[in-house]
């Protein structure tokens, strides 16, 4: 129900909502939560495990019962707590984990079979048959278990992600948290404050009480309003802190308001300094039934009656063990709501306000069914009951601890507040300030959140006039602690995921006494509220049960993050092409005009074929291809193969040290194919090195194994050879590379070049500067086709216009473009080897380079390539395969095995690497690695491929059965 | 035949604006990397200064402007600006062009370090990162060299090939901005 008066809620905007199809009314400033109490809503939950009726518990982000789903469709939101849920216009909300809903839920079936899903039920019961967990009991129990539910659709929300970077980070903006940060700005830090709620004043938004001579909630916005004119000062509200990090990195999610184009935003914040002001979090005390509807944490209950003005129910009970109790009946009398009991577990305690006050007793027992109706409490030795709708509960604090321990550190217990405190130095560069160290007090938390201010502008050397601290409440903490009241009943502990006393006691008993034990055996503490409410309280049973301190007994570790952070917002940014980044050559728009589809290559984007009018399945186009540049001619952008500029009086020394063959002994104009090992003795890449002058080298590598190979000679010259004076760069996107092959190539080059290519100046593997249009570039006579070739380069600005100017010579001389797969299917006529041979696995033995291996020098993985494992002859070696039974069918992937030997991995002979089918021998070529190969050509042996169960009889052939002589290409 | 028309590398894929904050190519000219040999530093900002009256920057600097002017780039490495590399640069350093290589954008307006906070994780503050300071750093997913060359300008370079990536990288942080409202 809501009551008279402004709260911190504008009651001039009314806002419609909806939950579970029913309207509602709610005004701005309201959560979902608050507004749901406002319209009077009570059960807005089923539990986890048991389908309990639940209300709304906590007025925070440590909510553990009111999960709802927001929205329907591309954008449903599950498990969202209603108490952060800022109400908008037309907001729908759903209940969840409860069918047909949470106000009947037939699932509640589970609850009446409590006695037999007590904790390590599904542990005990769905022991056998083994086969039937997979396949029944776990579909089954997810079926009846869990949240909310994901709609399966693509989400159409948008997350970001971004850096902040500050001198000192304030976590949290209550009263300790705003006098951090001011003290820190005043000294001239750039301070980001950082606060999980819409606004800043933490608890002085919830509680009746003055600073500075004014309401608390007025003071904050004062400071609110001061801070933001500051230009040091980034404040940043419904910016919730999730985790910290190494060298003073903080994850941290921020919610911008509803109604933005953005959901929010996934920072990452690197700080000097931190404070650490997150406040505390108020536990709930264990009794029988305390789970039910209309149970409310006491601080909540005034944070509704304060700041939004609505209370759950007219008759409330206040049961507590500190003087918070006190404080909410002053409250609930204050705003007119009728308190049928105050409950205070301390004998000693005494009251004087004008309600039946009970020292001494303990609730034990709550009454109703889906709503409170009724409590009992021990009194005296006596159980007495008395009406309440409400019951407003308080065991007690917890500082907000769980950031000083993201790093490895455990809290340290204080006896006297009976919670865990922070470890000092648990985070480095972090202190602490107010509630989140234990100091309850207003007055405690601003004068510890100065202090603390003060301290780390200190130790970052800042100097600043001390801020005065305001004048404000000021109070003991007298706390006796109570966990546990013992019942019949259940008594629940973690209410998010339905774990009661009772399960922790049965852990204790099956042994499982290790705190971290008992959280995985009973799953206390786990679920998107990772036991805010209830880790204390739970060990504390536990250290019960057990016969230990609470000191001795521990926490379970904290974990980031401190709140549940979507997937989208730490992904935010990688859907579609944000995904992955796209590296396009020069020729890509020309290559997309001709209808080219793409494959990706690494980044990069290159054509796999040109289809041409009538062509309607890639191999035709691909069989064109290779037969145009056999006979004639094609065009292949080529500038994607990594190309690094190598200089230095010692450049040939370091090539002789990274490539397996001579470098140095290479003349000047002149290109050299090489192999480069790693330092394990396996092939790392291949290419050509190409001699531009005395103390000049371009080395090209494939297009995947570029940045790799740029790595591999940074280390090998900082760390192996740094004695060696050269230099090097990549030049990759500098030039624009495209190969001219095929019998017409050099007919076309001399019309392009306006010069002569005969084989006296340009034989094969020559390179040198040319000039086309006055635009220097250069000219390498390789051959990746085994045609007749050339690549030609220019510097990339006219990349476009030359490669649209070769393809038009071509196309005169019945040529064109070819692609990715005209590409591959002459390399594999040619035997010529890809990544896809030289894997990572062989050596220059397996692919029969072996006699590329210089033993006239030093060079990069020499030693460890000559082990006696790697040069056996019994390894798989290089071969080509091609079929010569009824099925013609090779596929890359499949595994080889002697004809009418069994398919058993004893008897795995070898595998398939590359296949293709030749235009141009007539049929299906495969490459692979074969036992011995080099020395079965001509045997027969069988492809086996379980996917799609082919099987087929090859003869065993020597790579490179086209041009073998390599005529066409030196010709 | 026709000649060998040069296409800059965000040719149609800029300028764009939003929320005051402007992207538009940058043409730089020419551009050297200039890596010295071993015990050649002086030697080499002694010939810079003498041919083109610039000295080489120290890490994480820019000397000159970006009309004309040495970028630090990366360990040992600078990039020359908008300038030949004479003076015998050789015999001091090896040296490679460089001017087709890269992708290039001058960010401009108030909230142009907001834009590229989405992007790298450079603290980009006015009194940490300043006029003349330069990174290399990644930006997105790329790397890239980001330099500070105004009040509210900054300098950022890209391979060539990433061009688009790098316009929908921009467009995407700039939407963010807008999405925010004025500040």
């Amino acid at each position: 129900m809501r009551l008279d008066g402004d709260g911190l809620i504008d009651r001039t905007r009314r806002l419609a909502f909806t939950f579970d199809g029913r309207k509602h009314l709610g005004f701005e400033g309201d959560t979902l939560a608050s507004a749901l109490i406002g319209a009077g809503v009570k059960v807005v939950a089923r539990s986890f495990k048991y389908h309990r009726p639940r209300g709304i518990f906590t007025a925070g982000s440590e909510e553990p019962n009111a999960l709802v789903t927001l929205g329907r469709g591309p954008g449903q939101e599950p498990n969202a707590r209603a108490t952060t849920v800022e109400l908008q216009e037309g907001l729908a909300a759903y209940g969840q984990n409860a069918w047909p809903s949470v106000e009947f839920d037939l699932m509640a079936v589970n609850d009446l079979l409590s006695p037999f899903l007590g904790a390590g039920f599904y542990y005990k019961t769905f022991m056998w048959p083994k086969a039937f967990w997979e396949k029944l009991y776990e579909p089954v129990i997810r079926q009846a278990a869990g949240l909310g539910a994901l709609s399966r659709e693509a989400s159409t929300e948008r997350w970001e992600r971004a850096f902040a970077h500050c001198d000192v980070l304030v976590i949290g903006a209550g009263p300790a948290g705003l006098m951090a940060a001011w003290t820190a700005a005043e000294a001239g830090a750039d301070v980001i404050l950082a606060e999980e709620d819409t606004r800043l004043g933490g608890r002085l938004n919830a509680e009746v009480e003055e600073v500075d001579g004014q309401a608390g909630s007025a003071w904050a916005e004062a400071m609110q309003a001061r801070l933001r004119t500051m230009e040091n000062v980034r404040v940043m509200t419904r910016t919730a802190v999730v985790g910290a990090y190494d060298q003073g990195t903080f994850g941290a999610l921020e919610r911008l308001e509803p109604g933005r184009a953005l959901k929010g935003c996934f920072w990452r914040i690197v700080a000097k300094r931190a404070v650490l002001a997150a406040g505390a979090i108020e536990r709930p005390v264990a009794f029988s039934n305390n789970d039910r509807p209309g149970v409310i944490m006491a601080g909540a209950l005034r944070a509704y009656i304060n700041r939004w003005r609505v209370c759950p129910g007219n008759r409330v009970a206040v049961f507590a063990n500190s003087d918070a109790g006190h404080q909410t009946v002053r409250d609930l009398l204050a705003a007119g709501v009728h308190v049928s009991a105050l409950i205070d577990a301390r004998a000693d305690a005494a009251c004087d306000l004008d309600v039946p006050f009970y020292a001494g007793g303990q609730v034990c027992d709550s009454g109703g069914r889906k709503a409170l109706e009724s409590v009992s409490f021990l009194h005296r030795d006596r159980i007495e009951t008395v009406q309440a709708d409400v019951l407003a509960m308080s065991g007690g604090w917890n500082p907000s601890v769980h950031l000083s321990c993201h790093m490895g550190a455990r809290p340290v217990w204080d006896e006297g507040l009976a919670a865990f405190v922070p470890r000092e130095g648990a985070v480095p560069g972090m202190r602490y300030a107010g509630a989140a160290m234990g100091m309850f007090s207003t007055r405690e938390c601003l004068e510890s959140g100065a202090a603390a201010g003060k301290a780390v502008v200190d130790d970052l050397g800042l100097n600043g006039a001390e801020v005065p601290v305001p004048k404000a409440e000021d109070g003991v903490y007298q706390i006796k602690p109570l966990w546990h009241v013992p019942g019949k009943g259940r008594a629940w502990l973690d209410f998010q995921n339905d774990v009661t006393v009772k399960d922790v006691t049965l852990a204790a008993q099956e042994n499982f006494t290790s705190v971290e034990h008992m959280k995985r055996y009973t799953t206390q503490g786990m679920a998107p509220d990772q036991g805010k409410n209830s880790n204390v309280a739970a060990l504390a049973v536990l250290a019960d049960a057990t016969g230990r301190g609470i000191a001795e007994t521990g926490t379970t570790t904290f974990r980031p993050p401190y709140v549940p952070v979507p997937i989208a917002a730490m992904g935010a940014g990688a859907q579609g092409k944000g995904f992955s980044p796209e590296r396009f050559t020069t020729s890509h728009d020309a290559s997309i005009g001709r209808g080219a589809p793409m494959i990706e290559a690494g980044l990069w984007y290159r054509p796999s074929y040109f289809p041409k009018a009538g062509e309607t399945h890639w191999r035709q186009s691909c069989d064109r291809e290779v037969r145009m540049v056999r006979d004639h001619v094609g065009i292949c952008d080529v500038s994607t193969l990594g190309k690094i500029d190598v200089q230095g009086p010692d450049a040939a020394a370091f090539l002789d040290f990274l490539y397996t063959n001579m470098m140095s002994a290479l003349k000047v104009g002149r290109v050299r194919y090489g192999l480069m090992l790693r330092e394990d003795g396996h092939v790392m890449d291949d290419g050509t090195c190409a001699r531009l002058g005395e103390r000049h080298f371009l080395v090209t590598t494939t297009t995947a194994a570029a940045g790799q190979v740029m790595r591999h000679m940074e280390f090998a010259h900082q760390v192996l050879r740094p004695d060696l004076d050269v230099r090097f760069a990549s030049v990759t996107e500098q030039w624009a590379q495209f190969a001219v092959a095929g019998p017409m190539s050099r007919a076309l080059l001399e019309d392009v070049l306006k010069q002569d290519l005969a084989n006296g100046d340009w034989p094969f593997m020559a390179c040198g500067d040319v000039r086309t249009k006055g635009v220097t570039a250069r000219l390498f006579r390789i051959s990746f086709s085994g045609e007749l070739a050339y690549e030609i380069a220019v510097p990339a600005r006219h990349g476009a216009a030359l490669f649209d100017q070769l393809v038009a010579k071509a196309e005169a001389m019945e040529g064109g473009p070819y692609g990715m797969e005209a590409l591959n299917v002459m390399r594999i006529e040619k035997g010529f080897i890809t990544h896809a041979e030289i894997h990572g696995r062989t050596t220059a033995f397996d692919i029969g380079m072996q006699g590329m291996m210089s033993d006239r020098k030093d060079f990069i993985g020499k030693a460890m390539a000559a082990r006696p494992g790697l040069m056996d002859e019994d390894r798989a070696q290089f071969v080509a395969l091609k079929p010569v039974g009824t099925v013609k069918e090779l596929i890359a992937g499949a595994h080889l095995f002697a004809p009418g030997a069994e398919v058993v991995s004893e008897n795995d002979e070898g595998y398939i690497t590359s296949v293709a089918f030749s235009p141009m021998l007539g049929h299906v070529i495969g490459l692979g690695f074969l036992e011995r190969g080099r020395a079965r050509i001509g045997e027969h042996v069988r492809m086996v491929e379980h996917l799609k169960g082919s099987a087929t009889l090859c003869e065993v052939v020597a790579p490179g059965g086209f041009d073998p002589e390599g005529g066409r290409m030196r010709g | 035949m026709a000649d060998l028309k040069p296409r800059m590398p965000l040719e149609s894929l800029l300028p764009m604006e939003a929320s005051g904050v402007r992207v538009r190519e940058v043409d730089l000219g020419a551009l050297t990397l200039v890596m010295p040999y071993r015990e050649r530093d002086a030697a080499l900002s002694d010939a810079l200064e003498a041919a083109q009256g610039l000295r080489w920057p120290e890490p994480g600097r820019m000397t000159g402007t970006t009309g004309r002017g040495i970028l630090w780039f990366g360990r040992a490495q600078a990039m020359l600006i908008g300038m030949a590399p004479e003076g015998g640069l050789e015999d001091h350093a090896a040296v490679a062009d460089q001017s087709d290589g890269w992708a290039v954008v001058e960010i401009e307006g108030d909230r142009a370090a907001e834009a590229l906070a989405r992007l790298t994780p450079v603290d980009l503050r006015p009194g940490v990162f300043e006029i003349r300071h330069t990174a290399r750093t990644e930006l997105g997913h790329m790397a890239a060299s980001l330099t500070r060359t105004g009040k509210a300008t900054y300098l950022v370079m890209v391979f060539r090939a990433f061009a688009h990536t790098l316009v929908h990288e921009l467009g995407i942080a700039l939407q963010g901005v807008a999405a925010r409202g004025g500040r």
